[in-house]
């Protein structure tokens, strides 16, 4: 037998299931990047809003320097958008397309399209924060994260929540039209009343009760500890707490009403 | 062993029965039409064969499986193109074809089926900027990539210009010249004709007669005589044309006339189809 047939033959286990997740990843990073609407929105949004901000803010907040605190906000809000909201319209956008049904009938499994959309959108977000501490250095001198292991775990376990939470959104919008305007409508408010753009201690008492629950506020409340303070991730375990409780529940309304298929018409 | 095999097979959504107690087999190699006006149960049949639906009732078999819960290889053997589906705008011909011909085992080369389906000169450009007769074909090449032995194809030329049409025809034909079997649902009667080994006609979730095109249109309808006597239309309608034409030709002989603009007419596919699928039909 030769090797390519040895090869083949052992396609049907996991190796074969590696393969396949391999190829489903770069798929989906080439349709990624591809889209010139998803690279903008997604990818470029949070940066040129730093660009803006940061020339907006000077002196300090939280009594760090406003580029630096700008920047941990951005992250938050770049992790909203690209694991939140992009990952919940392209979904909306796919199911009702029928690519999601179209792909069911092939022998890719449900779990492996998932794992690489998944994984997919958390390489996205992993070189916008890159690319937003490149951003910041250059521009603004903002130090490079000390605690760059913290940082990574906030990072990760940040963007499973908001994807949990996009997916569960995503089963929840009917048709492809309207979700553009009904996650924004969610994710707009929510980087605002979470000081995404900025501290929000001069807002109204009710509008900080209102952020005092949303998930992003204790995702930036997160990134500000371990980028700002340079805590260690743990030294949060409330924040932690309320996240991963976010996260629990997303994942609970995407299982139980995440379809595959489109509408019937 | 018959490629597929249904028997019994009921199917409710609520109230509504879309299907109710529909029966066939599919030999290996056949190209089998479920022929029907919307709303008969065609798409809902195909879609409980491809796996995408629970059935209500009946016994199923595709290529030896039940597609409830098919092995791991059911579908790497199965091709479908959807009655609506898109893939991705952006991504190329050639890419796309990729993407699926990495979902299976043992794939075509995808420049092949590119050739095959009709897209050559588009493998470079984007799906966004295609036809729709073009992203049909698309369909069709992504469906035929892992090289399966069934082929479903719900409504693939609905919507297209006559020679769209065409083109698909012919590239069906050859998917039977390539040994694959093939259901098709459709509700163009000629497209049936043209393609079909067999065809089913359903009405409202029933299978109401199963056939060659050819049997279906020696049924027992009623061939139509026509003449003209004395300036006006005479119809016949009959199942004995052999006796009837005997006796008006020998009457007309007898008093030494000619029947003027004589025609007979046998019923065709559509005659028989809209007998069978009309509500005043019964």
């Amino acid at each position: 037998m030769s090797a390519e047939a040895v090869a083949v033959e052992r396609r049907g286990g996991s190796r074969g299931g590696l393969r396949l997740f391999v190829h489903q990843l770069r798929g989906e990073q080439l349709v990624f990047w591809r889209s010139r609407e998803a690279a903008f929105f997604i990818f470029m949004f949070p940066l040129l809003l730093f660009l803006l901000l940061g020339s907006v803010y000077s002196g300090k907040i939280y009594g760090v320097p406003a580029s630096r605190a700008l920047l941990a906000g951005l992250i938050g809000y770049g992790c909203a958008n690209t694991a939140f909201a992009g990952l919940a319209i392209q979904l909306v956008i796919r199911r009702e397309n029928a690519i999601l049904k179209r792909l069911r009938a092939t022998p890719l499994p449900a779990a492996t399209y998932v794992a690489a959309l998944l994984v997919s959108t958390l390489i996205v977000f992993v070189l916008q924060t890159v690319a937003l501490f490149l951003l910041g250095s250059v521009l603004y001198s903002t130090p490079f994260p000390s605690a760059w292991g913290s940082l990574a775990v906030v990072i990760v376990i940040g963007a499973a929540v908001f994807a949990a939470l996009g997916v569960a959104t995503a089963s929840l919008i009917r048709s492809a039209e309207g979700s553009s305007a009904v996650v924004n409508f969610i994710l707009l408010p929510m980087a605002f009343l979470s000081g995404a753009f900025g501290p929000t201690l001069h807002y109204p008492a009710f509008l900080r009760a209102i952020g005092d629950v949303l998930p992003l506020k204790y995702f930036i409340d997160l990134v500000n500890a371990v980028y700002l303070r340079n805590d260690a991730v743990w030294t949060k375990p409330s924040d932690l707490a309320v996240l991963l409780a976010w996260g629990v529940a997303g994942l609970l309304v995407a299982v139980f009403r995440f379809r595959w298929e489109p509408r019937e018409t | 062993m018959p490629a597929i095999s249904v028997s019994g097979l009921r199917k409710a959504y609520g109230h509504l029965e879309a299907v109710r107690g529909v029966d066939f087999e599919i030999e290996e190699g056949e190209v089998f039409g479920l022929l029907g006006p919307n709303g008969a149960g065609k798409t809902t049949t195909v879609e409980i064969l491809e796996g995408y639906r629970d059935r209500d009732g009946g016994q199923v078999s595709v290529l030896g499986h039940d597609p409830e819960s098919p092995g791991p290889e059911f579908r790497q053997r199965i091709g479908v193109v959807l009655q609506q589906s898109q893939l991705w705008p952006n991504l190329t011909v050639r890419e796309t074809h990729a993407m699926f011909a990495g979902y299976y085992e043992h794939p075509r080369t995808v420049d092949e089926v590119i050739e095959l389906v009709g897209l050559a000169e588009k493998r470079d450009a984007r799906v966004k900027t295609l036809s729709g007769g073009q992203k049909r074909r698309l369909d069709l090449g992504v469906a035929l990539v892992g090289d399966p032995d069934l082929v479903f194809l719900d409504e693939p030329t609905t919507g297209f210009d006559p020679a769209a049409r065409r083109a698909a025809w012919e590239m069906i034909r050859s998917l039977r010249s390539l040994g694959k079997t093939v259901l098709l649902t459709t509700h163009y009667l000629d497209e049936a004709e043209q393609l079909a080994d067999r065809v089913a006609v359903l009405r409202e979730g029933r299978i109401v007669r199963v056939g060659t095109p050819r049997e279906l249109t020696t049924s027992e309808l009623e061939v139509e005589i026509r003449y003209h006597r004395d300036g006006e239309e005479i119809l016949v309608k009959t199942t004995e044309p052999t006796r009837v034409l005997h006796e008006l030709t020998a009457d007309a002989v007898a008093r030494g006339e000619e029947l003027e603009r004589l025609e007979v007419r046998r019923p065709t596919l559509e005659d028989v189809y809209l007998s069978l699928t009309e509500e005043d039909a019964e």
